[in-house]
C-alpha cells in the first residue's frame, strides 16, 4: 500500500476539468468548495476517491470532482455505492443525493445503506424543491407550499431527513449549511467517521425556492435561529449567547433565557452518543426552535463490508484455500468407466 | 462426499421386468416430504447408473390448507437404461400419499399404469378435503380399478407400528411415512437403499444432530422395503437398467446449482471476486443460496432490500473492478430494467440471471415459462442492444455462466442469462470438468502511461472500451446514463453524437457473434421441417424430433443458444427447409423475431400452461404440418396432452375469438 501523501493536493487538484453548469448563486458551489478543500485537507488520493450520485441538480456533482465518479440512476446511488465498497473496501466512497432523490424515490435505499452501516459519506443537498424539474415540491416541502405540482398548497406531511436517518440506524448524523463556516468541520468529521455519515446539508436553491433557509444564513439573525451543537456542552444559542434549551418536567424542549434564574449549567447538555436525545434534538425546528447544527450523533460500529469479508476470511480459513475440483467433486459421485 | 458403491439389492423370487425407462411420480400433501423422496429417489437412480431427469412440481402457498388439492406436491422423475431428455410424458407409477393426490395427478397416469395409494389416509374428511362428493371414494370406483393397476397399503398405520416403540410422538413418527412409501418403491424398481441410508444419517444424524430421528427414518425405509419382498401385493418387480454413457465421473446437478458453480468458477477463471447481489424470488432464490454456501471460494453474496438494489448494487461491483451478477425471475427483471440500462450506457460488464417463471405480473411463481425472451431482448427505454442468452438443460447452466461471465467481459456489456424453473429445479447426471480444461477469462485493467492518451471511452478491436478501476493512478473518470460523447465519455447532448454512438452500442453487441460458434443441425442439414428451440425446450424438441427421424421423416431441428446476437450461419439453416416450426413456452416471441429479423414463414407450437412440453405434443405438432394440416395458422396449441386439429374451443368462440387455437 503506498502511503497517503499527505497535504499534497491542493483543493484545486480536486476540480475536474469540466464547466460547472449549476445555476449561478446556487448553493451547491459553496459544498464543492468545501469538498475539494476537505479532501485535500485529509489527504485523501484522487483515484482511491469515488463520488457516487443519483439524479437531481446536486447529482450532477461527481462530473466536478477529480476522481472515480458515477452519475447514476434515480435514488439508487446508495445501492451503487453498496457494490462499489463489496468490491473493493479500500476506496473512499461518497454520495450525493438531494431531498427528492434520497428520500422520495430513493428513500428504501437510503434506509438500508444506513442500518448496514457501510462506510459511505452521504450528503444529502436538501432544498426543499425539485430543481432539475423546475419546481414541483419535494418530501421536505413544508405543508401548504404552493408550487407548479400544488398550486392550493402541498398536503403532504414533510419529513425530517435526520429524523429518518436516526430511525434507519445511522452511525453518523450531522447538519450543516451550504454558506456555513460549520459546513467544513462536519464535512471533515464526517469523512473521518468510519461507517454510514449522513450529512443534511441546507441548500439554496436560489430559482425555484430561494431564501428557503433565510433564517439560517441572514448575518443579523442566523444565531438566533440555529443551535451549533458542541459534544458535552450545554445548548446556549442567540447573536449575544443569551439563550438555552432546557427540558422541562414533561422531558420537552424549551426555550428559555439565560439569567433569569437559569444558569448553563441548567441547561440541556449535548451528548453526541445519546440516541434519544438526537433523535429530540432532530424534531426541533425554526420557527418553534432554533434548529440544530452539527454532529448529532455518532457511534463506533462495525462496517457491512469489513464483515462480510471477515466472513470470507473465516470461511477460508476454516475450509481452506478455494480448489474449484472439490467444489465439482461434492455430493454423491459415481464413476463410469 | 463419499462416493458410494452400486450395491446391487438382494435377489427376489418375485418375477422381473425389464424396462427401457420408467416415469414415477411421488405426491402428497405438501408437508408430506415428496420433494426429498423424489430428489432421493433421483439420486440413487443416477448413482445406480441410470440416465435420469426429473420435474418437481409444488403449490406456491408454502402450506396450502392441508389435504386439499392446492396443496399437493409432486416429484416426478423419468430414468432409463438409454439417453433421455425429459421427465416423461405419460407417470407409469403414481405413489398418492392422500386423496388430494390422487385427485390431482391421477389423470396422467398411463392407462394400466401402477398406483400405490396410502389407504388409512382416504377417511371421509380428507375425501371431503379434496373436494369428493360426499360418500364417494375413488378407491371403490371400478372405473379407476379397470384402468389402472392400483394397490392400496395402509402405508400411515404400518409407519406408526414400525416406529411405535421409538418413543417418538405421534407427529414425529408421520412425518417419516414418505420414507416408508420410497422404501417400497426401491424395492418395486429394485433400488439400491445405501445412498438414502447415508443421506439420512448424514442429514439427520449429523448436521441436525438429531440421531434419533435419523435412526426412526432408516427404519420406516428399510420397513417399506421389506414389506414389498413380503406381501404378495406386487406380482412383478420391475429394472431399469444402467445407461451406456461416456466414460467419467458424474455426479447429480441440479439447474439454479449449476448456474451458482458456473459463476463461481466464472469468477476464478478471470480471477476476480464473484459478488452475488440478489433479492429473494421464486424460483431464483436457490442460486442465492447455494452461493452463499461458497464463501470458501471467495464469493460474496449480498441480500439486497429490492430487485432494483440487487442490480444497482451489482453494477456498482463491476465499476470497482469485480465480477457483479444478479440473479432474478421475471417480474424482477422488470424492476431491474431501468439500471440494466445504465449498465448498457456505462457499458460495464454484468450478469444477470433469469430464472423465468409464469407471467404476466405475480403470474404463476413456481411454474415453469419461456416468456421473458421479449423482455430480455427490448424490455428497456431507448435502443437498448444487450446480449441475451439461454441455458438448455440443468447441467447446462454451468457451461452459461461461464460463458455469460466471459462475454459480458470480453464486451464490456450486460449480458442476460435465461434459464426456467423447469432446468433450475430440475436435475440431471452432470459429467464432472477438470478445472484445467477450462479456458481462463482474459482481462486486462488500463494503467496509467503519461505518454498514452487515455480516453475511457476509447475502444479496441471488438468495440470495447476499456475497464479502468477506481484504485488507478491517473484514470479518474466519470461516467454516467447521460449520452457520452465518443472516445471522451464526457457528457453531450449532440444530435450526431447521439446517432453515432446507437450505432456504435448495436454495432458492439453485434460484434458478440464473432465469438459464438456456428449453430448445428440435428439431423439432416436440408429437409421438410425444421424445429426452431431456445432453452429448457430442449430435451422434448429433440427426443420428438430424434423420434420423427426414426420414423423416416424428413425432420431435423437447431436450438439457440444465442438470441442476441444469434449465430452467423442461422439464416442459412432456416433456408434449408420446407417448412418451420418453433416450439416455445410462450404465445410465439421467438416465432415473431425470426419472422421480422429473417422472413421466413416460421409456425409456432404454443403452450402456456406451466408445464414443459410432452414430446408427444411436439411428435403431434410435426404430423399436423407434414401432413399439410395447418393452413395458413400460425400456431398450434397442445390441450389435454393433445394437439387436436379439429378441437375446437366453444369458450372462445363465443368472445368471436376461433383462430387461435386449433
Amino acid at each position: 500500500m503506498p502511503e497517503k501523501e499527505l497535504n499534497v493536493l491542493k483543493p484545486k487538484d480536486f476540480a475536474s476539468d469540466q464547466d460547472v453548469r449549476w445555476c449561478p448563486g446556487c448553493g451547491d458551489y459553496a459544498i464543492l468548495n468545501q469538498v475539494r478543500r476537505i479532501c485535500a485537507k485529509i489527504g485523501q488520493t484522487r483515484e482511491n476517491s469515488v463520488f457516487i450520485s443519483g439524479i437531481g441538480c446536486s447529482s450532477r456533482f461527481p462530473y466536478y470532482m477529480e476522481t472515480y465518479g458515477m452519475h447514476s440512476i434515480h435514488g439508487r446511488a446508495p445501492a451503487f455505492a453498496s457494490g462499489v465498497k463489496l468490491a473493493n473496501p479500500g476506496l473512499d466512497v461518497w454520495q450525493v443525493t438531494g431531498d427528492g432523490d434520497g428520500l422520495s424515490i430513493g428513500g428504501n435505499h437510503l434506509l438500508h445503506v444506513l442500518r448496514r452501516n457501510f462506510n459511505i459519506k452521504i450528503m444529502l443537498f436538501n432544498n426543499r424543491i425539485y430543481g432539475l424539474t423546475k419546481g414541483q415540491y419535494s418530501p421536505t416541502s413544508e405543508e401548504g407550499k404552493k408550487t407548479k405540482s400544488s398550486p392550493m398548497g402541498a398536503i403532504d406531511m414533510p419529513l425530517s431527513p435526520l429524523s429518518v436517518a436516526l430511525a434507519a440506524e445511522a452511525s453518523f448524523v450531522a447538519r450543516a449549511v451550504d454558506v456555513d463556516k460549520d459546513l467544513g468541520e462536519v464535512l471533515e468529521r464526517a469523512a473521518k467517521h468510519e461507517g454510514s455519515a449522513f450529512v443534511e446539508i441546507y441548500q439554496d436553491c436560489n430559482v425555484f425556492n430561494h431564501h428557503a433557509f433565510k433564517y439560517a444564513t441572514d448575518k443579523d439573525s442566523k444565531e438566533d435561529h440555529i443551535l451549533r451543537l458542541e459534544h458535552g456542552k450545554p445548548m446556549i444559542f442567540g447573536k449575544d449567547r443569551d439563550k438555552g434549551i432546557w427540558l422541562d418536567g414533561n422531558r420537552k424542549p424549551r426555550v428559555v433565557e439565560l439569567g433569569k434564574g437559569i444558569q448553563a449549567d441548567d441547561l440541556l447538555f449535548h451528548d453526541e452518543h445519546d440516541e434519544s436525545l438526537s433523535f429530540l434534538l432532530s424534531r426541533m425546528t425554526y420557527p418553534e426552535f432554533p434548529e440544530p447544527m452539527g454532529v448529532f450523533y455518532q457511534i463506533e460500529d462495525e462496517c457491512y463490508e469489513n464483515l462480510l469479508q471477515k466472513q470470507v476470511d473465516d470461511a477460508i480459513e476454516a475450509k481452506g484455500k478455494p480448489d474449484l475440483q472439490a467444489l465439482f467433486n461434492s455430493g454423491d459421485i459415481f464413476e463410469v468407466k | 462426499m463419499a462416493a458410494s458403491t452400486n450395491t446391487e439389492v438382494p435377489q427376489s423370487n418375485k418375477p422381473t421386468e425389464e424396462l427401457a425407462s420408467a416415469v414415477i411420480r411421488f405426491a402428497g400433501d405438501s408437508g408430506d416430504g415428496m420433494q426429498l423422496a423424489g430428489t432421493q429417489f433421483t439420486d440413487t437412480s443416477a448413482i445406480f447408473g441410470n440416465d435420469v431427469a426429473t420435474l418437481p412440481d409444488f403449490p406456491a402457498e408454502i402450506r396450502a390448507p392441508a389435504g386439499t388439492v392446492a396443496g399437493v406436491s409432486g416429484f416426478q422423475i423419468n430414468f432409463a437404461a438409454s439417453d433421455i431428455h425429459t421427465p416423461g410424458d405419460e407417470v407409469n407409477a403414481l405413489i398418492a400419499m392422500n386423496p388430494a393426490a390422487f385427485k390431482a395427478h391421477i389423470d396422467d397416469v398411463q392407462q394400466g399404469g401402477i398406483i400405490v395409494v396410502n389407504e388409512d389416509e382416504f377417511t371421509k374428511i380428507n375425501l371431503r378435503k379434496a373436494g369428493y362428493p360426499e360418500g364417494y371414494n375413488p378407491l371403490d370406483d371400478e372405473k379407476y380399478d379397470n384402468k389402472y393397476r392400483i394397490t392400496k397399503v395402509p402405508i400411515t398405520r404400518l409407519n406408526e407400528e414400525t416406529l411405535a416403540d421409538t418413543g417418538m410422538s405421534a407427529k414425529d413418527i408421520g412425518r417419516c411415512k414418505n420414507m416408508f412409501a420410497l422404501g417400497l418403491i426401491y424395492w418395486l424398481y429394485q433400488r439400491p437403499i445405501d445412498t438414502t441410508v447415508s443421506y439420512l444419517e448424514d442429514y439427520f444424524g449429523k448436521k441436525k444432530k438429531l440421531p434419533a430421528v435419523a435412526e426412526a427414518n432408516v427404519k420406516t425405509l428399510k420397513a417399506g422395503y421389506f414389506f414389498g419382498e413380503t406381501t404378495e401385493m406386487f406380482p412383478v418387480r420391475f429394472h431399469v437398467a444402467r445407461a451406456p454413457v461416456a466414460p467419467g465421473k458424474y455426479r447429480k446437478i441440479g439447474g439454479n446449482e449449476a448456474t451458482a458453480m458456473g459463476l463461481a468458477t466464472a469468477a476464478q477463471l478471470a480471477s476476480k471476486t464473484l459478488v452475488y447481489c440478489s433479492y429473494p424470488i421464486t424460483p431464483a432464490s436457490d442460486v442465492l443460496h447455494s452461493l452463499a454456501a461458497m464463501r470458501n471460494f471467495g464469493v460474496k453474496t449480498f441480500q439486497a432490500e429490492d430487485e432494483i438494489a440487487a442490480m444497482c448494487a451489482a453494477i456498482g461491483v463491476s465499476f470497482a473492478g469485480q465480477l457483479g451478477v444478479t440473479g432474478t425471475s421475471g417480474p424482477g427483471l422488470a424492476l431491474k430494467s431501468e439500471a440494466l440500462n445504465l449498465a448498457l450506457m456505462m457499458e460495464l460488464p454484468v450478469v444477470i440471471i433469469n430464472v423465468q417463471r409464469g407471467g404476466p405480473s405475480t403470474g404463476l411463481p413456481t411454474k415453469t415459462e419461456q416468456s421473458d425472451l421479449l423482455q430480455a431482448l427490448y424490455g428497456r427505454n431507448g435502443d437498448s442492444p444487450a446480449v441475451v442468452i439461454a441455458a438448455q438443460s440443468p447441467g447446462d447452466c454451468f457451461n452459461t455462466a461461464i460463458e455469460a461471465s466471459r462475454l459480458a467481459i470480453k464486451y464490456m456489456t450486460p449480458v442476460i442469462m435465461l434459464t426456467d424453473g423447469y432446468i433450475g429445479n430440475g436435475a440431471e447426471p452432470w459429467r464432472i470438468p477438470n478445472v484445467e480444461d477450462l479456458e481462463p477469462i482474459e482481462i486486462s485493467h488500463p494503467v496509467f502511461d503519461e505518454k498514452v492518451e487515455w480516453h475511457p471511452y476509447q475502444r479496441d478491436e471488438n468495440l470495447s472500451r476499456p475497464w479502468a478501476i477506481p484504485g488507478t493512478k491517473g484514470l479518474q473518470h466519470r461516467i454516467g446514463g447521460l449520452e457520452k460523447a465518443h472516445i471522451t465519455g464526457n457528457v453531450s447532448y449532440d444530435f450526431e453524437n447521439h446517432q453515432f454512438m446507437t450505432d456504435l452500442r448495436r454495432m458492439k453487441v453485434e460484434k458478440v457473434a464473432d465469438s459464438i460458434p456456428d449453430l448445428e443441425v440435428h439431423g439432416e442439414a436440408s429437409g421438410d421441417l425444421l424445429l426452431v428451440g431456445w432453452g429448457g425446450t430442449y430435451g422434448s424438441i429433440l427426443t420428438a424430433t430424434d423420434r420423427a427421424q426414426a420414423a423416416g421423416k424428413k425432420v431435423s431441428c437447431i436450438h439457440l443458444r444465442h438470441l442476441n446476437p444469434m449465430p452467423k450461419n442461422l439464416k442459412s439453416i432456416l433456408g434449408n427447409f420446407k417448412q418451420i416450426l418453433v416450439p416455445e413456452l410462450n404465445t410465439g416471441q421467438l416465432r415473431m423475431i425470426l419472422r421480422g429479423k429473417f422472413l421466413v414463414d416460421a409456425r409456432g407450437l404454443n403452450k402456456i400452461a406451466g408445464k414443459p412440453f410432452l414430446v408427444e405434443e411436439i411428435e403431434d405438432a410435426i404430423k399436423i404440418v407434414l401432413n399439410g394440416e395447418l393452413g395458413d395458422r400460425e400456431y398450434l396449441t397442445p390441450r389435454l396432452h393433445k394437439v387436436d386439429i379439429n378441437d375446437q374451443d366453444i369458450d372462445l368462440a363465443k368472445f368471436g375469438i376461433n383462430a387461435v387455437r386449433l
